[in-house]
């Protein structure tokens, strides 16, 4: 009694993105928790936006089902008036001016977007739960996050956000290596984050469409 | 002289009962190109007459995706036409939004009309000039409604609107009652068949009609203009073989169109 | 923010009054089978005794609700009205349990925005078309579906067991006897829990609300007897 009506929860998760050449990949977990509870252990944190990207969100999931529903009537809208599917940048300019919206009152949702570009090569847009976001090769987000960045820092590293003029920050992997680089740090993670674990969920984006996969992670 | 006393205005009737504004508004779906629908139990299939308004100019959009279950067709204004397709497709979102499944057909077409009706009943306004034709696939299956510029609206097996759209609707009429368990491609065909009927002589190509299909386990998309082009081959070549069949008696009577036999069973 | 000032001028559900505890569903053979008991909890103060905390929506969906009952009440007018409007359409469409699922989350979720929640947890199962649901949205609007569900206290007390005795395609005696098993605990360990139960059910014929009953207990253990009598200074 007294103490304020809090209308935020954090339900967990981590999401985790990596872009190659020609290929994207992205995953999250999919236990939703609240508190020390687990509330279920299937539920899916990646959401389908057009052809060619791919949205991963944890941290508040009524505000993250808000936010990728809005992302998707806007996306139908864009469909109608322009008979195309949005480019994975435009989407991930779309999601800032989204998030900035509603920076008075944010949506608690920490966001990956990963894809293909309109050249065909991969690519990750990160992002804080206002808005600011950022172009680069790999990036994680979520409760797990600070567990998994040192190891992609490590594996992955990027060119330099020094230089000038920048340069690409896609990763030197392979597409099954990206991918086992993923079950890694999610098994890794799981070890140590009581909000990740259950299952990972990778998507595959390349020129031939839309791959998924499970992986088992612990359920404790 | 004579001059209409009861037509300067929509709330206006006329001693005999009549709105005359909205009775014009109507003519003016009579004076766009032709549309047609017809439907199965599973699928329904839209197609339209494409009319340039001159040879150096493109033709205007006669058929609209609402959602992945709707499409309409139009006749009349056009640009009346992008308008309510518009607000059709607001509806779709919003039903989608609050109850993440995919609003009835007939309630999007009662929300339509409703907004017709509205017109009709305000001196301020005018009423839509277009008619539509919504097609359209629900729990309760495939469905094809007509929208009228009066807030009417009703539910058909096959319909035509238009210019020219009573011979489309008399080659319907005598062959909609084996349409229930029709096949998605004969459905088409048929389809194509009543266009011609409008096209008094003129040549049906592709690029002259835009065909649309949805149903069970086919989301709403126009048929890409090459695959139509292929239908109106196959349908000609079948034409001329009836045709040299029956002796090509009924070739005489192509100078009186409305009164025209349909073709000939395939 | 603006909502810090003048919270005493204005009408809004700062913390429940009257409460109902748990609510537990699962899924089994024939459709969803839900239970709760039927206390209304003042504070600690075991107020009410015979609160009906699971009613019927439309025809093919079952609501439950723990946490504030003035507000699950709110939220059974906006379902009647929902579903006199649908029904008004007479034209063959209803609401199943998935639009209701999400027409009640979005409720939850904009009054949550509001800074005035609907203070509960929201069981929704039901069956349509063959298919099975169970789902769950909270009083800030966070949602999910799964084969077993629990609110409140069931999330710490019921979900472990059901976790571990749950199985597809139970029947209907068996699915009533997990669920009394969680009850039963519910009951001993969860002090606004009362020994009056109602079970529902609900299947591709209909839904059922049966009367409440009582479970039968035991205090026989040694512990229950006098448990002050190691600890010095209680009573």
């Amino acid at each position: 009694m007294g103490s304020r009506f809090n209308p935020y929860d954090n339900n967990g998760g981590t999401c985790v993105a990596i872009a190659g050449v020609d290929y994207c990949v992205v995953a999250a977990d999919t236990r939703m928790s609240t508190g020390y509870s687990i509330l279920t252990r299937d539920y899916s944190k990646i959401c389908q936006l057009a052809d060619k990207s791919v949205l991963a969100s944890s941290g508040f999931q009524a505000d993250v089902k808000a936010l990728q529903k809005n992302l998707s009537a806007k996306h139908l809208i864009y469909q109608h008036q322009h008979n195309k599917q949005m480019s994975c940048p435009a989407m991930a300019q779309l999601l800032s001016n989204t998030l900035y919206y509603k920076r008075f009152f944010p949506y608690y949702a920490f966001n990956v977007l990963g894809g293909l570009d309109s050249e065909g090569k991969g690519c990750v847009f990160t992002y804080d739960a206002v808005g600011s976001y950022e172009r680069v090769g790999y990036s994680t987000q979520g409760t797990g996050s600070t567990l998994i960045i040192p190891v992609l820092d490590n594996q992955l590293k990027s060119p330099s956000p020094l230089l000038l003029p920048a340069k690409d920050a896609v990763t030197p992997l392979s597409e099954g290596e990206a991918v086992d680089l993923v079950k890694d740090v999610f098994a890794s993670a799981t070890e140590r984050d009581i909000y990740t674990g259950d299952q990972v969920e990778i998507v595959i984006i390349n020129a031939s469409g839309i791959k998924r996969e499970y992986v088992q992670l612990r359920r404790d | 002289m004579f001059r209409n006393q009861y037509d300067t205005d929509v709330t206006t009737w006329s001693p005999a009962g009549r709105l005359f504004q909205v009775e014009y508004a109507m003519e003016a779906v009579k004076q766009g190109s032709a549309a047609v629908g017809l439907r199965s139990r599973t699928h329904v299939v839209l197609a339209t007459v494409n009319k340039a308004a001159s040879d150096l100019s493109s033709h205007q959009r006669k058929v609209f995706k609402i959602d992945d279950h709707v499409g309409v067709a139009i006749a009349g204004l056009t640009a009346d036409g992008r308008v309510l397709s518009r607000y059709l497709r607001n509806e779709c979102i919003n039903h989608s939004f609050v109850y993440e499944a995919p609003l009835p057909v007939g309630r999007l077409v009662v929300r339509l009309a409703d907004k017709a009706q509205v017109c009709t009943q305000r001196s301020w306004k005018r009423p839509y000039g277009v008619g539509l034709l919504v097609a359209g696939l629900d729990e309760l299956g495939a469905h094809l409604y007509y929208n009228c510029p009066s807030g009417n609206y009703f539910e058909y097996q096959a319909f035509a609107i238009g210019s020219r759209s009573q011979a489309a609707k008399t080659y319907l009429e005598r062959r909609f009652e084996a349409f229930d368990k029709y096949s998605a491609e004969e459905l088409i065909k048929d389809a194509l068949f009543a266009i011609k009927e409008t096209l008094q002589g003129e040549k049906l190509t592709s690029s002259i009609c835009t065909v649309a299909i949805v149903g069970i386990g086919e989301p709403f998309h126009i048929i890409s203009e090459q695959a139509v082009q292929e239908m109106v081959d196959a349908l000609e070549t079948r034409e001329e073989a009836t045709a040299e069949q029956s002796g090509g008696d009924m070739q005489d009577e192509s100078g009186n169109p409305d009164a025209a036999a349909p073709m000939e069973e395939i | 923010m603006a909502h810090d000032e003048d919270v005493a001028g204005s009408e809004r559900t700062l913390y429940p009054y009257v409460t109902g505890t748990s609510v537990i569903g699962i899924k089994y053979k024939d459709g969803i089978l839900m239970a709760a008991d039927t206390g209304g909890s003042y504070g600690s103060t075991l107020r009410y005794k015979s609160v009906e905390r699971m009613k019927v929506i439309g025809k093919h969906s079952l609501l439950g609700a723990s946490g504030e009952i003035s507000d699950f009440q709110e939220i059974l007018r906006y379902l009647d009205e929902l579903i006199l409007y649908d029904n008004m359409w007479d034209d063959g469409n209803s609401l199943g349990p998935k639009e209701i699922h999400n027409y009640l989350n979005r409720v939850m979720y904009n009054r949550r925005n509001k800074f005035n929640p609907l203070w509960n947890s929201l069981v929704l199962g039901g069956v349509k078309n063959g298919n099975k649901y169970l789902g769950v949205v909270t009083m800030l609007g966070a949602h999910y579906e799964d084969n077993h569900v629990a609110t409140g206290f069931g999330n710490h007390l019921a979900v472990p067991i059901l976790r571990s005795e749950w199985k597809e395609g139970m029947s209907f005696e068996e699915a009533v006897k997990l669920l009394e098993k969680c009850l039963l605990v519910l009951l001993y360990r969860d002090r606004s829990s009362i020994n009056k139960f109602q079970i529902a059910k609900i299947t591709e014929e209909g839904a059922t609300i049966y009367p409440a009953y009582s479970l039968k207990t035991f205090w026989g253990f040694s512990a229950f007897q006098n448990p002050g009598q190691f600890a010095e200074g209680t009573w």
